[in-house]
C-alpha cells in the first residue's frame, strides 16, 4: 500500500458511461480517494452514504472525494441514484483493479478492492492513508484530520 | 482508537446519575432502524443500571439517506428548549414506523409543548446548528454508522446488545 510521501500514481476511471476522470485534472485540489470493495452494502453503516452526509465539510478544506470500487459504470450509477450519492464513483473495472493494484489495495483472493482511504495534497503527493478492515467502514475522522493537517501548511 | 470530541459538557441532553462511573453517548439517526431497534435495549440498560451510567443523545442524522432525520432531530432539539427533550426523543423512536410530514406536530401536541413555541424553533438557526454542530462532533468522533456508541470518551465496537452485555460483565 502506497504511503505518505509517495506520489500518487495518475489514473483515468469512468466516473459514468461517457465521462472520464482524470486525476491528474484535480491538481490544485486535495483529493480523497475511498477504495472499497462493493457496491450495495447496507444503508446506514454504509461508508459512502456516511460519505454523502459530509461533502460540505470536505469542500471546507477544497477537497473532492472518489468513491473507487471494481463495480462496473451501470452498477454505479444504479447504485449512486438508489442512494443519491452527490459524489463521483469510479469503476475500476477494465483491466479490472488496475487502480486499486497501482495503490496497492486489491485484494487478489476475492477480486476487490481492500477498504482503504488516501488523502493527497495539491500537489499530487500521498498526505495521509489508511487501510481499514474489509467488514469495519472506517468513518471520516482520519480523513479530516489529514485535511486539517494540509490546511496548516 | 476513536475518542468523542467535544466531551459531554452541559450543552449536551444528558439522562441519569450524574455523578455516574459510566457515560455512555449515543450519535443516532431517528429514522435509522438500528437505531430504533436499539432504543428499547438502551431503555433497558438505563433501568438496569440506573444511576451507575449516564447516558448522552447526539444528532447524527443521514438526511440523504433518510428524509425525515433531520426534521425529526430539529423537533426532538426544539421540545429541548421547552425542557421536553426526552420525551419527544422517546416519541420519535415508539412512532419511527410512522414517520410523516404531520407527525411531529402532532407528537409535539402528545407531549404537551407550546405548539407555535415549537414551530418557531423548529425553524429556527440555532436549533439547526446544535444538530449541525452534533453532526460535525460525530464525524470528528469517527462516527462510522448509527447507532454508535461511547463509553467514557471511548469508541465503542458495537450495537447496543453488546454494549449491555459488556456493561453487565464489567459492573458484576
Amino acid at each position: 500500500m502506497l504511503e505518505k510521501g509517495a506520489t500518487a500514481p495518475d489514473f483515468e476511471l469512468n466516473a459514468t458511461p461517457d465521462q472520464k476522470i482524470k486525476l491528474k485534472d484535480f491538481k490544485g485540489k486535495n483529493v480523497i480517494l475511498a477504495f472499497y470493495p462493493a457496491d450495495w452494502s447496507p444503508v446506514c453503516s454504509d461508508q459512502m452514504a456516511l460519505y454523502n452526509e459530509m461533502l460540505k465539510y470536505f469542500g471546507k478544506y477544497d477537497a473532492q472525494i472518489f468513491g473507487i470500487s471494481v463495480d462496473s459504470v451501470w452498477c454505479h450509477l444504479a447504485f449512486e441514484q438508489d442512494r443519491k450519492l452527490h459524489f463521483p464513483l469510479l469503476a475500476d473495472f477494465e483491466p479490472k483493479g488496475k487502480v486499486s493494484k497501482a495503490y496497492g489495495v486489491y485484494n487478489d483472493e476475492v477480486g476487490e478492492s481492500k477498504r482503504a482511504l488516501f488523502v493527497i495534497d495539491k500537489e499530487g503527493k500521498i498526505a495521509w492513508s489508511y487501510l481499514s478492515p474489509t467488514a469495519v467502514n472506517p468513518g471520516a475522522d482520519g480523513i479530516l484530520d489529514a485535511l486539517e493537517e494540509l490546511s496548516k501548511k | 482508537m476513536s475518542t468523542l470530541k467535544p466531551t459531554v459538557s452541559e450543552t449536551d441532553h444528558i439522562q441519569g446519575g450524574n455523578s455516574a462511573s459510566i457515560e455512555i453517548v449515543e450519535f443516532g439517526d431517528y429514522q435509522c432502524p438500528y437505531c430504533g431497534n436499539a432504543y428499547p435495549i438502551v431503555k433497558e440498560i438505563e433501568e438496569t443500571f440506573g444511576d451507575q451510567i449516564k447516558f448522552v443523545f447526539r444528532n447524527f442524522p443521514l438526511q440523504e439517506a433518510h428524509q425525515f432525520a433531520f426534521r425529526a432531530a430539529l423537533s426532538a432539539e426544539s421540545a429541548g428548549l421547552q425542557g421536553k427533550f426526552w420525551e419527544m426523543h422517546d416519541a420519535l423512536y415508539e412512532n419511527q414506523y410512522r414517520l410523516a410530514d404531520d407527525l411531529f406536530e402532532e407528537l409535539a401536541e402528545t407531549i404537551g409543548l407550546d405548539l407555535e413555541k415549537f414551530k418557531t424553533d423548529s425553524a429556527s438557526d440555532a436549533v439547526k446548528e446544535k444538530v449541525e454542530n452534533d453532526f460535525e462532533s460525530g464525524i470528528r468522533s469517527g462516527v462510522n454508522g448509527t447507532p454508535s456508541f461511547y463509553v467514557n470518551g471511548t469508541k465503542f465496537d458495537g450495537g447496543a446488545t453488546d454494549l449491555y452485555q459488556m456493561l453487565k460483565e464489567s459492573t458484576e
